[in-house]
């Protein structure tokens, strides 16, 4: 049968268009980086309310990204939200005891995040550690209806 | 009344009986190793689906980025957000657009081609001479042609998006102003590679099979006439497209919908 | 491939080739076949006549196993054409060779392609043997010179030797050929008639002619079966059949344009039809 090499060029080309378009639509509209997914290690956080928080949502510090979100779950005991946070490898044994955790908004509207703040305690915190001092999100209607009522008591 | 009745059932055997007789045929044909000779004809295929088709898909994208662009920053600079553009572009295209409207082409482009070529190879007895010959016309001229629409229109798919994403950028950094840093930094925060670049490919291989299934099978049970083709032609675009439709929107609810 | 010439070598034996027995079929509520009984010698032409529409066609399909038929069977050196697997029918196929009305060949190969087809898909025979007995076979029809031309630059004629080298390609046994003279101009109509016939002569093949073109049929079929109404009407040798008293027959040996055949379409009377008041029709 007579093979046409134009045509099996053509195909060849139309494959890894599509292959490297894939890998264009990975790194550069998704955001992936190409090394390995660094190891992590887990810390949980109570949270009175978590507002609009969700799964997979950034942990920044100082605003730089460190970690995200692993799972949101209600801790029946207390009957506030279980936050279970997942950050680099490299902060295990870095962050002081009484570090703080608050659910933070991007701009005005923007997704929530999870913000941490180092304090001053000698002693650091282990994989699996809990974050007692935290900051729960602002709820816009539980702002206006203080505002509100400050406004009558005033 | 009960006439009416007995017609309505009728309709409805016929209905079932092409369906199984689709679902035979699919089965009969796609599943199976492919021989060395299967995979020459595959890519003979893939230049007539694929590569032709490449053109249209890639024009069509490149508009469709641009379009979304420009309307997505007259109703994003209202809120004075028109830096989460390339967000809303890229989501669009990526989840919705991109899979949809490549289908859609490809039905147009691919699959009426597909239904003509096939229905004319059977109103010229070439397919029952190759029957008569001892070769099986659903593995040497179905199978190739249906594994070729499975492959290529996910790629077509991906570049749709790629190309989309870059019109958008052309006129919303080039042309509106919107600052390139936050055109691609926005994306990159929002989009996620699985559950949005890689829904999209599950959709567009969903809408692959079954474009190219009906292209195909509509082509090889038509009745064989000049009459019969032209029928089957409209028949394969006009099913397709609806399935792509109706289809997306239960991909969607499943997929984003949290139905799942 | 070579299995094949075996049957050719063997005396000619007593039990017919193929055997169509108590054949019936229907397409929907009309019924072309009722009861068709025929025996095909190894070795002759066996032409089938009749009218357009008599199911001539259909016939070669059933006969090919491409039809199932409603009741009856077709045996082929005995063995029942549509009790076979999938595989053995289409085992069987090899051993026969079928020309279309329209040629069929495959649009997307050229001619030498086309012919190489059956060779490639059933043997692994090396290149240039195939090449070899391309050239042969296309050599058999007079067409070695257009080889590299493509099914749509052939004429109606050229295509059909084409399809008749590309049926011949795996030396069948049986050939059947479906209408092989309509539509044919004087000059190609005679190559064909000669091919038909050389082919039988030389390869030692046994064929099935259907046709409705009475006089260049009967030239070359050693028996002839004619049927109409779902039937064989009369089967014997053109010799025969020519001195046949039933109007039947004569009417369609001779072409006569009417007799028991009607030449009109069942209608009312034309003179109370024409007299008759009403619209437009």
């Amino acid at each position: 049968m007579k093979r046409s090499k134009t045509m099996e060029l053509g195909v060849g080309l139309f494959m890894l268009a599509g292959i490297l378009g894939l890998v264009f639509l990975g790194l550069r509209v998704s955001g992936l980086s190409m090394q390995a997914p660094s190891d992590t290690f887990r810390l949980e956080a109570n949270f009175a309310n978590i507002g609009g928080l969700k799964t997979r949502a950034r942990v920044t510090m100082a605003g730089v990204t460190v970690g995200r979100v692993a799972a949101i779950e209600l801790d029946t005991d207390w009957y506030d939200a279980r936050v279970v946070l997942e950050l680099d490898d490299e902060l295990e044994g870095q962050l002081s005891r009484d570090t703080t955790a608050a659910i933070l908004t991007s701009g005005l509207l923007g997704e929530q995040y999870v913000g941490l703040s180092v304090g001053g305690d000698p002693e650091t915190l282990a994989d699996g550690d809990t974050l007692r001092d935290t900051q729960s999100a602002l709820v816009l209607e539980e702002l206006i209806q203080q505002f509100v009522s400050n406004m009558v008591s005033d | 009344m009960i006439q009416r009745i007995r017609r309505l059932g009728h309709r409805g055997c016929d209905l079932l009986e092409s369906f199984g007789r689709a679902g035979i045929f699919l089965a009969q044909s796609a599943v199976g190793l492919p021989s060395r000779e299967g995979l020459y004809l595959w890519v003979r295929q893939m230049h007539f689906v694929g590569v032709l088709s490449l053109a249209i898909v890639l024009v069509s994208g490149l508009f469709i980025g641009m379009v979304l662009s420009l309307q997505g920053y007259t109703i994003l600079v209202d809120f004075g957000a028109e830096d989460a553009l390339g967000q809303m572009v890229a989501l669009s295209l990526l989840r919705e657009l991109a899979p949809v409207v490549a289908a859609l082409l490809f039905a147009g482009r691919a699959g009426s081609a597909l239904t003509a070529e096939i229905g004319l190879m059977k109103a010229t007895e070439q397919l029952t001479s190759m029957e008569m010959i001892g070769v099986d016309p659903l593995r040497r001229v179905v199978a190739p042609r249906l594994w070729a629409g499975f492959v290529a229109l996910p790629l077509l798919t991906v570049g749709f998006g790629v190309v989309g994403i870059y019109g958008g950028y052309l006129v919303g950094v080039d042309w509106l102003g919107v600052f390139e840093g936050s055109y691609w930094s926005n994306m990159q925060a929002s989009v996620d590679f699985v559950d949005d670049v890689g829904n999209g490919i599950i959709k567009s291989l969903v809408f692959a099979v079954v474009v190219t299934w009906i292209a195909v099978f509509q082509g090889y049970d038509l009745v064989p006439t000049s009459e019969g083709i032209s029928r089957a032609t409209t028949r394969t675009v006009v099913y397709s497209s609806l399935a792509v439709l109706g289809l997306d929107f239960v991909l969607t609810a499943v997929m984003f919908g949290g139905l799942a | 491939m070579f299995d094949n010439f075996t049957g050719m070598a063997e005396p000619m034996s007593d039990t017919p080739f193929v055997a169509v027995e108590g054949l019936h079929f229907a397409r929907g509520d009309k019924e072309i076949f009722r009861g068709v009984d025929m025996t095909i010698q190894r070795g002759a032409i066996t032409a089938i006549m009749g009218p357009s529409g008599s199911g001539k066609t259909t016939l070669l399909k059933l006969i090919g196993g491409q039809l199932l038929p409603d009741a009856g069977r077709v045996l082929i050196e005995g063995q029942d054409v549509h009790r076979q697997s999938r595989k053995a029918l289409f085992a069987m196929r090899q051993r026969m060779g079928m020309l279309f009305q329209s040629g069929a060949l495959f649009s997307d190969l050229s001619v030498f392609e086309n012919v190489a087809f059956p060779l490639r898909v059933h043997t692994d025979l090396p290149g240039t043997m195939v090449r070899d007995l391309v050239l042969m076979k296309l050599e058999a029809v007079g067409l070695r010179g257009a080889r590299e031309l493509m099914p749509a630059e052939l004429s109606g004629g050229m295509a059909r030797r084409v399809a008749l080298a590309r049926a011949i390609a795996l030396d069948p046994e049986l050939i059947l050929y479906d209408e092989p003279f309509v539509g044919q101009d004087p000059i190609s109509m005679g190559v064909l008639v000669q091919l038909i016939k050389r082919l039988n002569q030389a390869l030692g093949l046994t064929s099935i002619v259907v046709s409705h073109d009475i006089k260049e049929t009967l030239t070359i079929a050693d028996y002839v079966y004619v049927i109409a109404d779902g039937q064989v009407m009369a089967h014997g040798t053109p010799k025969s059949l020519d001195v046949d008293q039933d109007p039947r027959v004569s009417q369609f040996v001779h072409g006569e344009p009417d007799g028991p055949v009607p030449f009109h379409y069942p209608a009312v009377d034309f003179v109370s039809d024409m007299l008759s008041p009403g619209g437009p029709r």
